[in-house]
């Protein structure tokens, strides 16, 4: 057998793809399975995640609770089944994470601890202080490490699936420490390569999350799903995008404005109190809150700060003593990543970019339209999280959809055909696009930056809290204009060895597909829904959109929209209330 | 982006190196504005950005938690995310890789051999048999949790190995990270690996030539304190190996 070939092969090792590999090497220990990835699996962004992972294990709590939460949440937008396979898988891969050695929160008396969670009736978040993240993935790394049939290809950048007779056959791969370029065959591919939050300006998402995963499917011929909704989380640090989490306004923290006004309280979200009141004013729901903002903005109420408006998180009256005893990290954050002290100082936020809801279209068990493709976790979009995603659900999301998916793609690759000359072929050609286009140069006269930051602005402007007909199709044209002037990319670094400079430019070709793929699906939208807001057709249309968006993209590049039903089974579409 | 946070500018000294074209590292300078709220990482995107886009290095959250950007930062182990260029003002501030680990471009060093130390601890619960997740948890109350918790911490970011003068000595010695990761299993109420584990690290003569300085928990960007997991360990060993000349002793 060829040595890089495999039965399975994971591009990305963070929650979903650990999981997917360490469900394959227990499903069958004969299965050659490998995690390829372009970081080390424990560099992975999953690793920034903070609040808590959802599951039922309390009594007085019920699997219908949690999915009720989830699809009312989503503004109804989630497939009902999916929500149900999510709610009731979840308890048990947690206490699988627990059995694998999980330092989560306990009970003085030794039981699992669980908290509450925004826009979660009941108390079902168990967490690890609040880097609940970190030990997940830490968890999962370290066990993982315990299976001799999983091989590792730490740092190698994917830049392509092989899908050849209509079936996924393995991938095109670059070893960054030797600029190696090579065809990694496998019966079965499953991406778990995260979000797409760089395509913005704002966000808490790390560097290396690019929409690799989506871009691949999307050229491999699969459809993304539901792109136009992405998440504003409210509060992030406006340069670096550092996440200020939620307890710090459920611990008593005002958001302000220039004026130091609790502007809340002119949108519908409650009375001022001076202390914190659940689901009114600063604890009112994500996406309500990031909505102020731009209309605070719009009265010209918003502070300038050096990267644009902001306002003010003050915790100054909750004193150093209550900060430092509740909310640690978030000093921690200010004072060793923005200099600044909460203690005596206003914390300058705005709303940043945080999740994608959207993602590779798969079913249940992870597949998508493609035989021997899967995805899971933030790249791939099954639905469960429909229009709005809650906090807490992603990690789970992650465990539950990563496991599923490697067992199907497990059974899947025990009775699959071995690749074939195509795929061989296609790697060959990959191979040399890269030598010819990239690595040996064209002569070309753009640079990575300024294109990424061009996109990440358009983004910003045209499809970021609030959009219109008018803005989606501005940033639409520019998009087209960047993908363009990508083409004609000239790249200082020559050096096969750790060229992150190509990586980058790589990077920025799958973030103008996504792009492309979110402001076609939100252009398409004629209506407002969870994270997708619309002044032009600002209502809910479920006679019409009760739908997912399908983008696929043609040969020629353009992104075509099609719609599928969603999947309703017990809890018919609602209205959202909060604060009354 | 305004400027109304910007010092004037700051020199760094940043390590070259391409192995196609340099024998050896050298040092390039550059100058970069000098922000209240930019840290070293900040500087390096600068450079790539708008100065030189050859310039290679690793970072990914840009919040202390991913490991990534271990740099030597005016000759000391460093986060890079977590270092201010105000506080190396007024400079020139020299970046380098991370001390005691092979090269491999830059500012880029090799973590195959840390890894494999990594792995070599058996870092994950041992037990004779799975409990099978319908089973429910392994209880464990918050001080049992206590015990090992702060050995968990650890980011992975090397900088204690960038710190420790037996590592600097000897690279075959499995080092501080790897250490605290074997203790932080051994102290979990839920494992019973330990004995293998202490096997696994009674091979490394190094331990034994670990002072008392701590200099790999004074660098440790998240008070991991592998040097305390090492003390602990030699007292540990040292017991076991008088109790195996009592009578009642475990051999």
């Amino acid at each position: 057998m060829d040595p890089m070939s495999h039965d399975v092969l994971l591009v990305g090792g963070g929650a979903a793809g650990l999981r997917a590999a360490i469900a394959i090497a227990e499903a069958d220990p004969r299965l050659k399975v490998a995690v390829v990835s372009k970081v080390y699996p424990m560099r992975s962004h999953t690793v920034s995640a903070e609040g808590g992972a959802a599951a039922v294990i309390k009594t007085g709590d019920s699997l219908d609770d949690h999915a009720y939460d989830t699809i009312s949440g989503g503004d109804w937008l989630s497939d009902q089944d999916a929500v149900e396979t999510f709610v009731r898988d979840a308890p048990e891969e947690l206490l699988r994470l627990e059995h694998w050695g999980c330092p989560w929160s306990r009970e003085p008396d030794g039981h699992i601890a669980v908290r509450a969670f925004g826009g979660m009736k009941k108390m079902r978040t168990w967490f690890a202080a609040d880097k609940t993240g970190f030990h997940l993935l830490h968890t999962l790394f370290q066990t993982s490490l315990k299976y001799p049939a999983v091989t590792r290809y730490d740092e190698w950048f994917v830049t392509k699936i092989l899908v050849d007779g209509g079936r996924a056959q393995g991938v095109v791969g670059i070893e960054m420490k030797t600029g190696r370029i090579e065809t990694i065959l496998a019966k079965a591919v499953i991406l778990c390569t995260g979000g797409c939050g760089r395509v913005f300006a704002y966000t808490t998402n790390a560097s290396i999350k690019n929409g690799d995963g989506m871009a691949l499917a999307y050229r491999a011929g699969a459809p993304l799903k539901d792109m136009e909704f992405v998440q504003y989380h409210p509060t992030g640090l406006p340069f670096t995008g550092i996440l200020i989490t939620e307890a710090a306004r459920a611990e008593g923290g005002y958001l302000v404005n220039k004026d130091g006004y609790r502007y809340l309280q002119d949108y519908d979200l409650g009375k001022p109190e001076p202390g914190p009141v659940l689901r009114s004013m600063e604890l009112g729901p994500r996406d309500r809150l990031s909505q102020a903002f731009v209309k605070e903005q719009a009265k010209g109420r918003t502070a300038e700060g050096p990267y644009g408006p902001v306002v003010y998180l003050d915790l100054r009256h909750l004193g150093e003593k209550l900060i430092q005893a509740r909310i640690p990290f978030v000093r921690e954050l200010c004072l060793k990543y923005e200099n600044i002290d909460p203690v005596r100082e206003l914390i300058p936020v705005r709303p940043v970019i945080h999740y994608m809801m959207g993602g590779v279209h798969t079913d249940l068990n992870g597949a998508t339209p493609i035989a021997g493709l899967y995805a899971a976790g933030e790249a791939a979009c099954v639905s469960i999280n429909g229009a709005n995603r809650l906090g807490s659900n992603s990690l789970t999301e992650c465990v539950v959809f990563g496991a599923r998916a490697g067992r199907a793609a497990a059974s899947y690759a025990a009775r699959a055909e071995p690749p074939g000359a195509g795929a061989r072929e296609q790697g060959a050609g990959e191979k040399r696009r890269l030598e010819e286009g990239l690595l040996r140069g064209t002569g070309g006269r753009e640079r990575v930056a300024p294109l990424r930051e061009a996109m990440q602005g358009a983004m910003e402007k045209g499809a970021g809290i609030y959009r219109t007909a008018a803005a989606l199709s501005e940033a639409g044209s520019t998009l087209d204009a960047l993908q363009a002037r990508c083409r004609d990319l000239s790249l200082d670094d020559r050096s096969r060895t750790f060229n992150t400079e190509l990586t980058s430019a790589l990077e920025l070709s799958f973030m103008l597909d996504v792009a492309q793929a979110i402001v076609a699906c939100a252009a398409r939208r004629t209506e407002s829904r969870g994270a997708h807001q619309r002044t032009d057709y600002p209502a809910r249309d479920d006679g019409r959109l009760l739908a997912h968006s399908l983008a696929s993209r043609s040969e020629a590049g353009s992104c075509r929209v099609d719609y599928l039903p969603v999947t309703v089974t017990r809890w018919p579409p609602g209205e959202r209330v909060y604060g009354r | 982006m305004g400027d109304d946070a910007v010092t004037g500018t700051i020199t760094l000294e940043v390590a070259r190196y391409r192995p196609e074209r340099e024998s050896e590292p050298t040092l390039q300078r550059f100058e970069v504005p000098c922000r209240k709220d930019w840290v070293v990482l900040d500087a390096l995107n600068h450079i790539k950005d708008r100065l030189d886009g050859s310039l290679s290095y690793r970072w990914s959250c840009r919040m202390g938690i991913c490991g990534s950007c271990g740099m030597m930062v005016n000759g000391e182990p460093k986060l890079t995310c977590a270092t201010f260029l105000s506080a190396c003002a007024p400079g020139p501030v020299r970046v380098e890789p991370l001390r005691f680990f092979p090269v491999v471009r830059d500012l880029v060093v090799e973590l195959t051999d840390f890894l494999a130390k990594i792995g070599s601890v058996k870092p994950w619960i041992v037990r004779r048999d799975e409990k099978p997740a319908g089973g429910g948890e392994f209880l464990q109350t918050p001080l049992e949790v206590d015990e090992y918790k702060p050995y968990s911490m650890c980011i992975n970011c090397m900088l204690c190995y960038a710190a420790c003068p037996v590592y600097g000595l000897d690279p075959g010695f499995v080092g501080p990270a790897a250490i605290a990761l074997a203790q932080r299993y051994n102290l979990d109420s839920r494992d019973r690996g330990k004995s293998e584990r202490m096997e696994i690290l009674s091979q490394h003569e190094g331990i034994w030539g670990c002072t008392f300085v701590g200099e790999c928990s004074q660098v440790c960007p998240k008070n991991v304190d592998p040097a305390g997991a090492i003390q602990r360990y030699k007292v540990a060993a040292v017991t076991d190996w008088f109790r195996s000349f009592l009578p009642w002793g475990p051999r």
